[in-house]
C-alpha cells in the first residue's frame, strides 16, 4: 500500500480524541504518582537510619517493593497487571485500564526521588522542629514538605514527561491516546502525516510540562 | 532550675563504646547564664542536647524546670520542649519561610492562633531589633540577622531556660558581640535561664556567670567566671584563660626580652576587681629601687567585675627586684615570674 499524500483526508477528530484520552491518562496518572509517591518516599526516608520513624524492617520492605516495580519494564508491567486491571475496571482495554500499569510503574520511580528530595534538608531543621515540641506530623506537614517542595515539584516534572511515554506504549493494551493512534493509524496504515502530528503535540505537550514544573520550581525555591 | 544528677551518655560505635558524657553533675540556678566550655568531642554538645531530650542519657536524670526531661515521654516531654527552647549554631530557620513565619512557627506549634499569634512576632520582631525584615527569607539575611530570628523564634513560647548550640560560632566577632549584647539583655529582662556551649572563651568572659570546663566527657573545673580566670585550676582552663587574657605576641615579646636582657625578671600580673584601679606601678617604683617597662597590658570586663593582665619587665639590682616582685605579692595582685621555656 502506498502512502497517500499528506494531509488528505486527515482525520483530526480522531487525532484530538487522542490527545484528550493522552492527557487524560498523564493528567491522572500525575496526581496519584505524585500522592503515592510522596507517601512511599516520606515512607523511606521516616524508616531509615537515624530518622524519626528508624524502622529497618519496614524500611527494608518498602525499599525492596520500590525496587522490583522499579526495575520491571513498563510494557512487561502492564501485561503482568491485566488480571488485577480487570478486577477493578471490569475491563482490560480504554483509558482507564491504562492507569493502574501507570500510576505503579511511576510512583516508585517518583518515591526514589522524593526520598532524595526529602534527605537534602538540613538535619538542623528537623532538630530545631523537634526543640520546639512538634509532633511527627508537624514536622512532616510544616517542615519536610515545604523545605523539600522545589525537589518534589522538579520530580513530578521529569516523572510527568516520563510518564506521557509510558501512556503511548499504553497503546497496547487498547488504552488509546496518541501513541496508539501514532502505531494504529500511522505506522500500521502508513499514514505518516499522522505519526507526524501525533509526535509534534506530544513534543508540545511535554515542553509545556516542563516549563511549567521549571516555573512552579523557580517560584518557590527561596534559598 | 536545672538539675544534672550522675549523668552518663555511651555512644555505641564500632570501635566499641564511646563515652560521651562522664558522671556529670550540675546545678544551674533560675535566672543564671551557665557556660559549658570545652573542645570538640568533650561531651558539650551532647550535654546540652540532653536538656530537652533530644539526646537521653544512658543513666542518670536530667531535670529542667521541674520537669525529668530524662524520663518523659511524648506530648508532656513536647509541652516541656516548648519551656526550653534553643539556638542553633547554623541557625536552621526555614528556608521557605519569611521571618515572620519562620518565628510564627513555634506559635503555630503550640496551638496560638490568628491576630494574637501575629500580635506576639511582631512583640519579638521588635525585641530582637529586625523591624522592616519581616517580609524577608532567611537568605536574604545576615548571619547576626539570621541568629536574630533563631533568638525570637526560640522565645515565642515564653520559654523557662534557653539553650544556645555554639550560638556565635559561625559569626564574626562583631556580630558576636551584638549577639551576646542581646542575649544578656534578655537573661536580664525576662530573667530566663540560659544555658551555653562554646570553645570560645570570650564568650564565657562576655556573658556567663558560671562556667564548667569540659574534657574528655567530665567537667574538670566549675566556678564562678571571674574566679576561674583569676585562678585556672587545670591545664586546660589555663589555655581558655588564655585565649583571652594572652595574645600571641605576648609570649614572643617575653622570650624575645628575657633572651634581650638577661638581667631582671618578666612578671605577669592578673588583677581582678578593685585591685584593677590601684597605681600599682607607681607604688613599685616609689618603694624599690627597680626601673620597670610595661610590655602589654589588657582589662577585660566579665559579668561580675573585671579582670586585667599586665606584662612588665623589673629591672636593677637583684635583691630589690625580689623584693618588688614581694611587694606586689602583697598588694592581692596575682603575680607569675615567665621564664624561658
Amino acid at each position: 500500500m502506498n502512502s497517500k499524500p499528506y494531509f488528505e483526508d486527515f482525520d483530526w477528530p480522531a487525532m484530538w480524541e487522542a490527545t484528550r484520552q493522552t492527557l487524560y491518562m498523564t493528567g491522572i496518572s500525575v496526581v496519584a504518582t505524585f500522592i503515592l509517591g510522596i507517601l512511599l518516599g516520606l515512607l523511606l526516608f521516616l524508616t531509615s537510619k537515624g530518622s524519626l520513624w528508624n524502622n529497618k524492617p519496614i524500611n527494608v520492605i518498602i525499599s525492596g517493593i520500590v525496587n522490583i516495580f522499579r526495575s520491571i519494564p513498563f510494557i512487561i508491567l502492564i501485561v503482568l497487571l491485566i488480571p488485577f486491571t480487570t478486577i477493578i475496571f471490569q475491563t482490560m482495554i480504554g483509558e482507564n485500564a491504562a492507569l493502574p500499569a501507570l500510576i505503579i510503574g511511576a510512583a516508585p520511580f517518583y518515591a526514589r526521588m522524593v526520598e532524595i528530595g526529602l534527605r537534602e534538608i538540613d538535619k538542623g531543621v528537623i532538630e530545631a522542629a523537634k526543640s520546639m515540641g512538634a509532633t511527627t506530623g508537624t514536622i512532616i506537614w510544616k517542615v519536610l514538605l515545604p523545605e523539600s517542595m522545589p525537589a518534589l515539584v522538579s520530580g513530578i516534572t521529569v516523572t510527568a514527561i516520563a510518564l506521557v511515554g509510558y501512556t503511548a506504549m499504553a497503546g497496547v493494551i487498547g488504552a488509546g491516546g496518541l501513541g496508539s493512534l501514532a502505531f494504529l493509524q500511522g505506522f500500521q496504515r502508513n499514514q505518516n502525516d499522522v505519526t507526524l502530528v501525533a509526535t509534534i503535540i506530544i513534543l508540545i505537550i511535554v515542553f509545556i510540562i516542563q516549563f511549567i514544573g521549571d516555573f512552579i520550581t523557580s517560584k518557590l525555591d527561596k534559598r | 532550675m536545672i538539675s544534672i544528677k550522675s549523668v552518663q551518655k555511651i555512644f555505641p560505635s564500632k570501635q566499641g563504646q564511646l563515652m560521651a558524657v562522664d558522671d556529670v553533675n550540675l546545678e544551674i540556678q533560675e535566672g543564671e547564664i551557665f557556660g559549658v566550655i570545652g573542645y570538640s568531642g568533650a561531651g558539650k554538645s551532647t550535654l546540652i542536647r540532653m536538656l530537652n531530650g533530644l539526646e537521653l542519657p544512658t543513666s542518670g536524670t536530667v531535670t529542667v524546670a521541674g520537669r525529668v526531661v530524662s524520663k518523659i515521654k511524648g506530648a508532656e516531654l513536647r509541652k516541656a520542649r516548648q519551656e526550653i527552647s534553643m539556638i542553633f549554631q547554623h541557625f536552621n530557620l526555614l528556608w521557605s519561610r519569611t521571618v515572620s513565619e519562620n518565628i510564627a512557627f513555634p506559635l503555630e506549634i503550640a496551638g496560638i492562633k490568628g491576630p494574637e499569634r501575629q500580635k506576639r512576632v511582631s512583640e519579638l520582631i521588635k525585641l530582637v531589633g529586625l523591624e522592616g525584615r519581616e517580609n524577608a527569607y532567611p537568605s536574604q539575611l545576615s548571619g547576626g540577622q539570621k541568629q536574630r530570628v533563631g533568638i525570637a523564634r526560640a522565645l515565642a513560647n515564653n520559654p523557662k531556660v534557653l539553650l544556645c548550640d555554639e550560638a556565635t560560632s559561625a559569626l564574626d566577632p562583631q556580630t558576636t558581640d551584638s549577639i551576646l549584647e542581646l542575649l544578656v539583655d534578655i537573661n536580664k529582662r525576662l530573667g530566663l535561664t540560659i544555658v551555653l556551649i562554646t570553645h570560645e572563651m570570650h564568650v564565657i568572659r562576655k556573658i556567663c556567670h558560671r562556667v564548667a570546663v569540659m574534657e574528655s566527657g567530665r567537667v574538670v573545673e566549675l566556678g564562678q567566671v571571674l574566679d576561674v580566670f583569676k585562678n585556672p585550676q587545670q591545664s586546660i582552663t589555663k589555655r581558655f584563660v588564655q585565649q583571652v587574657t594572652e595574645p600571641e605576641e605576648t609570649k614572643e615579646t617575653a622570650e624575645h626580652l628575657l633572651e634581650r636582657y638577661r638581667s631582671g625578671q618578666i612578671v605577669q600580673l592578673t588583677f581582678i576587681g578593685e585591685s584593677v584601679e590601684q597605681p600599682i606601678i607607681t607604688n613599685v617604683i616609689r618603694h624599690n629601687n627597680v626601673t620597670v617597662n610595661i610590655l602589654q597590658g589588657k582589662i577585660s570586663q566579665t559579668q561580675s567585675g573585671s579582670y586585667g593582665t599586665l606584662f612588665i619587665h623589673i629591672d636593677g639590682d637583684e635583691a630589690e627586684v625580689n623584693k618588688a616582685v614581694d611587694y606586689i605579692r602583697s598588694q592581692q595582685i596575682g603575680v607569675e615570674v615567665v621564664t624561658s621555656e
